[in-house]
């Protein structure tokens, strides 16, 4: 409302009217699908995933190493130069406790989401992955963990290859 | 006074059918190394703005927008997404630069449709949801609609529209870029097998992936940065009403409209005798004909006699789609409009190579967002500064 407006016309809908079917609504569900040509970078990365290992790249010029792979460096605008193995483990840089699921129903087994600071890439670099054989309540800042494979049968070259990461005793 | 605005780099990663070894990105970091070295700039520090052209279902993403700076070189800078074709695009990077606060605007287009499975859903599900979408059947019956009313209203015969075809299949051939050149004939044109009367499959421009990127410079850096800037005279736009129920099925008034408001900020008078050459939509082949017509290249009806008698081939009397146009380079998404620009400024610079259209000064860029869509833009580029002439 407004100073010139003190109310709008038309009828509320309530909830009862939605459910009774009186406001008429039109369904359709789109076919989109798509294959993305994965290209240079993201190609070798899930193949070393297949392998068990994680492939970084790095830039000459700042030298960072940036993981997820990428040909070019985006601070330096500029094609990176090789590539890196980096280590399986890492700390933990955030974490966040999900108690949804994708499609926003509550779940009774809350899933932690981290990023992960991976050894041997540049500080703040890493990935997004699930913690795993944790307690929400025991995840913490600069957690040391570690990625759980799953068996090398079973991997397809894709981010899930690995399970998730967990805890390192120290 | 307002800026002059001017083209001072272009890249282009080449179009091809498909592209299956490398990724979006890396496209696009091609075609971005080409443009910034070509105008030679650093994109982390001499580029104000950035604007992407990209439609997400094209994509496949949701906000695409958040997908694009690190292989532009934007990261930290300022960026952008247009929602439309790359032409749309430029006339954006024109306004900014005019209002005095940028003087670098470089602007993206791109197309990946290999990577997209299901092409004619997605058109399809462009379409009205109450009215159109139940009815079935592939949305290209819009095309068939329209090239029916405007042959029956104009008299442009069946044949020319082959001669398009033929016309841009040939040119593409001296273009290194193009995707789909090839020495095709009137007669393989009209026997091949009809897709949507009176439309036949070799009508329809063949898809392809292609990354274009052009850099845009105000006049008082323009000349620091290229012996051959290239001056945006002028720009327009417009949108017709998007009932297929109700539209004007025999002409393109978009495109009538977008002409006018760009000749009007060109300060252009008679475009039959100031524009050189044209890269105009040729998305399906009587396009061309219906814009050439919208654009007063030539009178209501004349588009097809003058194309039959060869004045829009390469070395006639207005040059049309020498880089072989959508149905030779191949039709590249919102990446379109953009690939007639970039040709434009390489004839206009003299860089043109095999397909040079000789002594050409003023040039025009015209594109059409493809079915079902009713909107369209144009640009009119020229060698010769407002001042200069």
């Amino acid at each position: 409302m407004s100073a010139k407006i003190k109310k709008y016309a038309g009828e509320r809908i309530k909830t009862a009217d939605l459910r009774a079917g009186k406001v008429p609504v039109v369904r359709w569900r789109p076919k989109v699908r798509y294959a993305w040509s994965t290209g240079i970078a993201m190609s070798r990365f899930l193949k070393e995933l297949k392998n068990g290992k994680i492939i970084a790249r790095k830039c000459h010029k700042c030298n960072r190493i940036v993981v997820p792979p990428r040909m070019y460096c985006e601070m330096c605008f500029r094609p990176t130069d090789e590539w890196v193995y980096v280590k399986d483990s890492g700390i933990i840089n955030t974490y966040s406790i999900s108690y949804l699921a994708a499609d926003a129903t509550r779940t009774d087994k809350p899933t932690v989401v981290a990023v992960i600071e991976i050894d041997g890439a540049s500080k703040g670099i890493g990935i997004v992955h699930i913690i795993g054989e944790a307690k929400p309540k025991d995840v913490t800042f600069g957690m040391k963990v570690k990625a759980v494979w799953k068996p090398p049968k079973e991997r397809t070259g894709a981010i899930t290859d690995i399970k998730y990461f967990k805890p390192v005793e120290v | 006074m307002l800026r002059e605005v001017a083209v001072v780099g272009l890249g282009c990663t080449g179009c091809r059918p498909t592209t299956p070894g490398l990724s979006y990105k890396e496209i696009m970091f091609e075609a971005a190394t080409r443009a910034f070295e070509d105008a030679g700039v650093d994109p982390r520090c001499d580029i104000d703005n950035f604007i992407t052209c990209a439609e997400d279902y094209w994509e496949g993403f949701s906000i695409f927008d958040e997908f694009v700076p690190d292989q532009l070189g934007a990261v930290l800078r300022q960026l952008f997404t247009v929602t439309a074709d790359g032409l749309f695009g430029l006339a954006t990077a024109y306004m900014l630069i005019r209002t005095g606060e940028f003087d670098t605007v470089a602007v993206e287009a791109h197309s990946k449709a290999s990577d997209i499975l299901t092409f004619a859903d997605i058109v399809a599900f462009a379409l009205d949801p109450i009215f159109n979408r139940p009815l079935g059947g592939h949305p290209f019956y819009i095309a068939g609609l329209e090239m029916n009313r405007y042959l029956h209203e104009t008299g442009a015969s069946r044949e020319a529209c082959a001669h398009v075809v033929a016309k841009n299949r040939k040119n593409a051939l001296s273009n290194a870029y193009a995707a789909h050149g090839a020495n095709i004939t009137v007669e393989d044109v009209l026997e091949s097998e009809q897709l949507f009367y009176p439309l036949s499959r070799l009508d329809i421009s063949p898809l392809a992936d292609g990354c274009m990127v052009l850099v845009l410079a105000s006049d008082k850096v323009a000349g620091k940065l290229t012996d051959t800037p290239i001056w945006v005279r002028g720009v327009g736009w417009n949108s017709d009403t998007p009932w297929l129920e109700t539209r004007d099925w025999g002409r393109s008034v978009d495109t009538e409209l977008a002409a006018k408001m760009a000749y009007k900020v060109a300060g252009i008078r008679n475009p039959q005798k100031e524009i050189d050459l044209a890269e105009i939509d040729d998305r399906f082949s009587y396009k061309e004909l219906q814009n050439l017509e919208a654009l007063q290249l030539c009178r209501r009806g004349e588009a097809g006699k003058l194309t039959e008698e060869g004045a829009t081939e390469r070395d006639g009397s207005i040059p049309i789609n020498p880089s072989g146009g959508l149905l030779g380079v191949g039709y590249t998404l919102e990446a379109s409009g953009l690939q007639k620009a970039l040709e434009i400024v390489l004839q206009l610079r003299g860089e043109a190579g095999k397909r040079q259209v000789p002594d050409a000064e003023t040039g025009l860029a015209q594109v059409w967002r493809g079915i079902p869509t009713a909107s369209g833009a144009v640009a009119i580029l020229s060698n010769r500064s407002r001042g200069a002439t």
